[in-house]
């Protein structure tokens, strides 16, 4: 449960969690990129290395009633620090460990005036956009069998 | 009884040896990857995700490949490896109404918001063999309908619900536990939670089973598939040491909301009751079957009289875990030699036993005979 102190309880996601929300839907080429385009960076210090572990995922009953354990998935968590003195942390689906350091460093220097900007184009832009288009495309296949009924003449007045 | 017994090491690594030489087949054909099972054989994977009870689609690929399409040996590797992972936490309850649609289909409602699109179907082929697709067929161009607007689609349930003519799910109780039979031994009666838990990671053909002989009478329960829908939805988590919901990525799930024959009572008229079925990736079979059961275990909660397999809870959860069934089915080919040698031992004695009654009775009969 969110606390209650934090801004994302009112339903908006948080600058930070939109960054985090980027990162786990960008590819791990787009995280170096996106970490290369900024060099160069301040110096990362590892606190937690990546490490996979699992997420129990809830479901609820019937769509919208009380929860209930679907079945786990792979989380990739890890912990940065930079030596500008912010911390890092990621949590990503799957098991790539060079994704959460990525996404950690990138959590981290959202947090850091310098680059939160920076990042924007760097990264949130260019995976918005390819994430987008995907699903546009997607969406317009999907568009495409969509059950036009029509009623045949019966007959009768 | 268990004994140890030595021996058989030489045989046992020649014989995976020579399970790896089968697994690879004739070496004259390519070699298979995982990442083309994972894309080409997405069904496999997902059954292998769901009943395995681990979202990864690259291990559940490669836990394919390994156990040579055996998808039950691919459940069972799925397990083990989960069972050498920590585990973070829990995610938020998915919402599923949020999903991004990629086919969804009711039964009960021709024109609902959100509109019928049938996606990715085996639906209405015509089941024949296709030979293009036994070399490499020529890639698929596909219909697109660009610009349609995203029309938000509710539960096809709620149409009903707000007429009161369906039951209401509970709303949830934040602080409510919710059941894990990961974690604690699964105990009878159990709550729905626990139940909806046991028959997602539950085997397919076995629910598929029990959802049939529903519908052939065996506990009826007057089913429509309600809806089913299937797409991709995004999953969150909240960190201890955040505080705060983190994207994680996101998943591919089926769901399907069975509507069944009513339930009513001196002070609450009659309703259609639901059966829920939830699966990871594109499930749809599983999802169904899972719905079906799900409602026929409700039997008792809804006051119906538990008289068929499917109503069961302890035959059905009991039963419905592959894993553990074939551990105790398959476990009948290690060594039962002295269980073996005991059952032999006893044998001998009956007969003896059997021998000597009808020798004696022979011999009292005689002596009658004599005496007459």
């Amino acid at each position: 449960m969110p606390r209650d102190s934090d801004p994302a309880v009112a339903g908006a996601p948080t600058d930070r969690q939109r960054l985090m929300q980027v990162c786990a839907q960008a590819t791990a080429a787009e995280l170096d990129r996106a970490l290369a385009a900024l060099d160069p960076l301040p110096a990362v210090e590892t606190v937690r290395q990546p490490e996979v572990g699992l997420v129990m995922l809830r479901g609820r009953v019937g769509g919208d009633g009380q929860p209930f354990n679907v079945g786990e998935a792979t989380v990739t968590r890890a912990v940065v620090r930079l030596e500008t003195g912010e911390m890092g942390f990621s949590y990503l689906l799957g098991r790539s460990q060079e994704k959460a350091r990525a996404a950690a460093i990138v959590d981290a220097l959202g947090q850091n005036a310098k680059f939160a900007a920076r990042l924007e184009a760097a990264l949130a832009d260019p995976v918005s956009a390819r994430v987008a288009a995907e699903r546009a495309a997607s969406e317009a296949e999907t568009a495409a069998t969509r059950v036009q009924f029509f009623t045949l003449v019966r007959g009768e007045d | 009884m268990y004994v140890a017994v030595k021996g058989g090491e030489a045989a046992i690594d020649a014989a995976h040896a020579l399970l790896a030489k089968e697994r690879r087949g004739a070496p004259d054909v390519p070699e298979i990857t995982a990442s083309q099972i994972r894309e080409q054989l997405s069904l496999a994977v997902a059954r292998v995700m769901s009943e395995g009870s681990l979202y990864d689609e690259d291990l559940a690929a490669l836990a394919v490949k390994q156990a040579r399409g055996d998808l039950i040996e691919a459940i069972f590797l799925l397990r083990a490896y989960r069972t050498t992972l920590p585990r973070f936490g829990a995610s938020a309850p998915l919402d599923t109404a949020a999903m991004h649609i990629r086919r969804r289909i009711s039964a009960t409602f021709k024109d609902l918001p959100g509109g019928q699109v049938l996606g990715p179907t085996f639906d209405y082929t015509h089941r024949l063999l296709d030979p293009a697709l036994a070399e490499a067929a020529p890639s698929v161009t596909v219909a697109t309908a660009p610009g349609a607007e995203r029309e938000a689609a509710p539960h096809v349930t709620k149409l009903l619900d707000g007429q009161g003519l369906i039951e209401t799910n509970p709303p949830a109780d934040p602080d409510a536990p919710v059941g894990d039979l990961t974690r604690e031994p699964l105990e009878f009666p159990a709550g729905r939670d626990l139940r909806l838990q046991a028959l997602a990671r539950g085997d397919e053909g076995f629910l598929l089973a029990l959802g049939y002989s529903t519908q052939r009478g065996f506990g009826r329960t007057h089913p429509f598939a309600g809806e089913i829908r299937m797409g991709e939805l995004e999953v969150s988590f909240v960190p201890e040491e955040l505080g705060f919901e983190v994207p994680l990525g996101s998943i591919t799930l089926t769901e399907c909301e069975m509507v069944n024959q009513f339930k009513g009572s001196a002070d609450k008229a009659p309703q259609f009751t639901r059966g829920y079925g939830l699966a990871f990736g594109h499930a749809e079979r599983k999802a169904m079957s899972m719905a079906l059961v799900d409602r026929a275990l409700r039997t008792e909660e809804l006051g119906g009289e538990v008289t068929a397999p499917a109503q069961d809870e302890e035959f059905v959860l009991a039963h419905c875990d592959n894993v553990q069934a074939t551990g105790f089915v398959e476990h009948l080919k290690l060594p039962h030699y002295v269980d073996f040698q005991a059952e032999l031992v006893l044998l001998r004695q009956l007969r003896e036993e059997w021998v000597r009654a009808r020798d004696a009775s022979a011999s009292g009969d005689g002596k009658q005979e004599a005496a007459e």
